[in-house]
């Protein structure tokens, strides 16, 4: 399976050649690719339906305790599978949809790198894998929300996604760590078995908050919802696959991945529930303002993603069977919805369901595969999405915490959803005929197999659900649920569920009747809107950018003295800090020194000071001079003779450089004012102060053993060198002498470069440097 | 002897400070000057001095007799002597050439890209 993985990300690198070679089939010859890993993840089914995991171990880094290992269970088999078929279908889909798109072969490169990156994610056993994985479909969707880059909305919006999910990505891995912390452990498998010790642990609380915010932002929970919409700037089978089906679901089979060991606390369960329910109510109340058909769309997958972290959060065996049930429906539907809003958008010309009408006879079987997707959606029998509904509302009613509000609040989410899904299939598949800007027909079979087989699978499931009793038994329980063996059934009987589905149908059918009245009045509202969630985040934009000006303001303000003021000031701060609250200095000062010793450091200290007083350059340099040959004497003195030898030589063509090119620079002038000669004094009497303090108190500490007594003694027998400071450079410490000679050559071509460099040239011709070399 | 190096070194490093943070661009090539050599003897002496025992190997014998000076810092600071010609080089150089080019010898002038 991780070959299967890697193999994909080598498919991806590889798609501009093989559409290169393809042509317009390339989509469909990549599509082969997941659909093959789909008929494996089948042969599988047998062994996961029994209630097997199935361990794949695949060391990586074993000395961080990093793993590939993927493990495969229930929860892990139906997403592995979501995102293999969907993403064959919207392959395909895709290579009708962007045919001869200049940049189709990127969006291929893209969408398949983002397609094992989800794969990967929802397989990884290690936490840090499964954090690779995520950052790699936020930063794939980033690239994916952004395709269209001429357009500065789309651009927009890819940074918001990535800015909202990177963000939370941030506090997700602190979670883990804590999580890996608090567990011991990188491994999900074991974590799951040790859930009790975890929400015992003191970390529990602070790593909840940091996961949950992982995952909010990631399944788009209010307040993190405003991103999804505005992703909707992404071609429509990007909006279908990664902002409905597969990865704004991450954050949401997270949450499930760690219910068994995170999950059934007050805080999960109140965070959870109230968040979902929220965010559902949200969805469902903005998504029936728009008349834009991806919009509505895009608000509803919010809903529905609310819904499923709220059953998440109820967690009783109920909810985490409708948790399962719902999941499947909402996916298989809104793919297909959305592929449909594609066809639409590229038949008619427009996005606008008002503009649209009577299409059913133009497209009849766009009209048949929506209407069943759609039905899907409002939650009517015989499909899927009723049985996930009807076990929605049952779960709620068992709900523990807050249970009649979270239920008022699915109430309503219910029938705006039914509104949503009458105003998207009725609207432009029936009344009476409008004009669009195209005139539509039926489209290839390319783009129509994809949405047919996904709402025919709503169908099926919705006709027999007892095909997917085991499945959903298996995935429950892998989530924390006691032993379920779910038993699915359209028909319960008259039941609270059908008396709450039947009053939510008839309240959907009456928003509808009024959808236009209904979205003038919710106009109105528009003022408190712009309050939202969204404005935070452009206000948190905003200051950012003012921050980030006003500290390139005073920190790069492109005055080299500031920069070395600023420096010296943060050293003198840390330093000091260390010197004197760290460890308690002691100078110990102790003059046994002979009088010429005296006299030597005296003239280093006239030298350089006269060389700060000086008027004249050569003045300068002379006293530099001086300065640099007493420090040769201070060499000759105690010990160094090879020290002394070097900086004699060194010293004199010092001088005789600075000799030679001063006559060619600018006199020495007096530039600053009083006060900044003041301001400067101070910060170098006070560097000058540090150092000393800082030497007498290394001077004055206990001496660690010499590693030099080894050179010492090996520098004859090893070395066979008398001199013992020549063998170090050029035996015990080549590689130093080595470093050192490079400097020496990079500086000297640096020089050399810089002398054939002429200025009068660069003034005239500065693009043709390259006769001034021949001469 | 030791102390008396460490406030002289002191000085030489507050007068190296001072000229480079002076507006003219001569003056930051003195204090760089005069920075390297503080650098260098400040390696040198938080060693501890030595008087009259140089790191050397008597002919004929394989260890010297008794303590010397130790080798390594002053190797080190061999090194560092060298490396500090070379960029003092290049200093020079490039504040030349930035002369001729922009001429200008206030460096608060230079502080855009576009001359």
């Amino acid at each position: 399976m991780q070959l299967a993985v890697l193999m994909g990300f080598l498919l991806a690198a590889v798609a501009p050649l093989l559409h290169h070679w393809f042509g317009g089939h390339t989509a469909r010859v990549i599509a082969a690719y997941p659909a093959l890993v789909a008929v494996w993840l089948l042969g599988l089914a047998p062994e996961i339906l029994a209630g097997e995991t199935l361990l794949l171990e695949w060391a990586w880094v074993p000395g961080l305790d990093i793993s590939l290992t993927f493990f495969i269970d229930g929860l892990s088999w139906l997403f592995a599978m979501l995102i293999t078929v969907i993403g064959a279908m919207v392959l395909v889909y895709a290579g009708e949809y962007l045919r001869g798109h200049r940049d189709l072969a990127r969006f291929l490169v893209i969408i398949t790198a983002f397609m094992m990156s989800m794969l990967g994610l929802v397989l990884a056993d290690n936490l840090v894998t499964l954090f690779v994985f995520w950052e790699l479909t936020s930063i794939t969707s980033y690239l994916l929300i952004g395709f269209n880059h001429t357009d500065p909305e789309a651009r927009k919006s890819a940074l918001q996604g990535l800015f909202v999910t990177a963000g939370g990505g941030l506090a997700l891995l602190a979670g883990f760590a804590m999580l890996g912390v608090a567990g011991d452990s990188w491994s999900l498998v074991e974590l799951n078995a040790q859930g009790e010790a975890l929400r015992e642990h003191a970390l529990y609380a602070p790593l909840l908050v940091c996961v949950l915010l992982g995952a909010f932002t990631k399944s788009a929970q209010f307040p993190f919802h405003f991103w999804l919409p505005n992703a909707m700037a992404a071609p429509t089978p990007v909006s279908a696959y990664l902002h409905s089906a597969t990865m704004v679901k991450a954050g949401v089979y997270l949450l499930a991945r760690l219910h068994p060991s995170l999950g059934g606390t007050e805080l999960w369960v109140i965070t959870l529930s109230l968040v979902g329910a929220l965010t559902m109510a949200t969805g469902a109340f903005l998504a029936i303002q728009h008349t834009n058909i991806k919009k509505l769309l895009a608000y509803s997958t919010v809903m529905a993603l609310g819904t499923l972290t709220m059953l998440l959060g109820i967690g009783t065996d109920g909810a985490l069977t409708a948790f399962v049930v719902f999941l499947l429906a909402h996916s298989l539907y809104k793919g297909a919805l959305f592929m449909v809003a594609g066809i639409l958008d590229h038949e008619t010309g427009t996005k606008d369901v008002t503009a649209m009408g009577g299409l059913r006879s133009l497209m009849p079987r766009t009209a048949v595969v929506a209407a069943v997707a759609a039905v899907s959606l409002a939650g009517l029998p015989p499909l899927l999405g009723f049985l996930g509904k009807e076990l929605m509302f049952k779960a709620v009613l068992e709900a523990e915490a807050w249970r009649w509000l979270i239920l008022l609040l699915a109430f309503t989410a219910a029938f705006l959803t039914l509104a949503v899904a009458a105003v998207v299939v009725l609207r432009p598949f029936a009344g009476k005929r409008r004009e669009t800007p195209n005139t539509p027909h039926d489209p290839p079979g390319d783009m129509l197999v994809g949405p047919a087989l996904l709402a025919g699978l709503s169908l099926i499931f919705g006709l027999a659900p007892g095909l997917l009793d085991g499945l959903v038994s298996v995935t429950a329980s892998g989530i924390g649920a006691s032993e379920v063996s779910a038993h699915l059934t359209l028909w319960h009987g008259v039941n609270l569920p059908l008396i709450l589905s039947l009053a939510s149908l008839a309240l959907g059918i009456l928003v509808f009747r009024h959808w236009d009245g209904v979205r003038s009045a919710l106009g109105r509202l528009e003022p408190l809107m712009a309050r939202g969630p969204e404005a935070c985040y452009e206000g948190m934009m905003r200051g950012l950018v003012t921050v980030a000006e006003w500290q390139t303001r005073m920190l790069q303000n492109g005055y080299i003295r500031n920069y070395l003021v600023m420096t010296l000031l943060v050293l003198l701060g840390l330093v000091g800090h260390a010197l004197f609250f760290r460890h308690s200095p002691s100078f110990p000062f102790s003059l046994d020194a002979y009088f010429h010793e005296v006299v030597t450091a005296g003239l280093m200290v006239a030298g350089a000071v006269t060389a700060c007083v000086m008027r004249s350059r050569l003045a300068a340099v002379a006293a530099v001079g001086i300065m640099g040959f007493s420090i040769a004497l201070t060499f000759v003195l105690f010990s160094a003779p090879d020290l002394a030898i070097t900086q004699l030589l060194v010293e004199t063509l010092t001088v005789i450089l600075l000799v030679l090119v001063l006559f060619r620079l600018p006199r020495f002038a007096t530039l600053s004012t009083t006060m900044e000669r003041l301001r400067d004094l101070v910060v170098a009497c006070l560097v000058g102060t540090m150092v000393t303090l800082l030497m007498l108190s290394v001077l004055g500490g206990e001496r660690l053993p010499r590693i030099s007594d080894y050179m010492v003694e090996n520098s004859q027998p090893l070395g066979h060198g008398h001199n013992i400071v020549n063998v170090i450079l050029v035996d015990f410490r080549a590689l130093d002498t080595l470093g050192e000679m490079f400097v020496l050559a990079l500086a000297a071509i640096g020089v050399h470069a810089m002398m054939r460099f002429h200025a009068e040239e660069y003034d005239a011709k500065p693009s043709a440097p390259s006769e001034r070399y021949d001469g | 002897m030791e102390p008396l190096m460490a406030v002289t070194i002191g000085i030489l490093f507050a007068t190296a400070i001072y000229m480079m943070l002076r507006r003219s661009i001569v003056k930051l090539v003195i204090g760089l000057m005069l920075l390297s050599n503080a650098a260098n003897l400040l390696i040198f002496v938080t060693a501890g001095l030595t008087r009259g025992a140089p790191p050397l190997v008597p002919p004929g014998m394989s260890a010297p007799e008794g303590a010397v000076a130790d080798p390594l810092p002053q190797a080190l600071v061999l090194t560092a002597i060298v490396i500090a010609f070379g960029v003092l080089s290049f200093a020079v150089v490039l504040v030349r050439r930035a002369w001729e080019i922009v001429r200008a010898d206030d460096l608060d002038k230079m502080k855009d890209t576009d001359t």
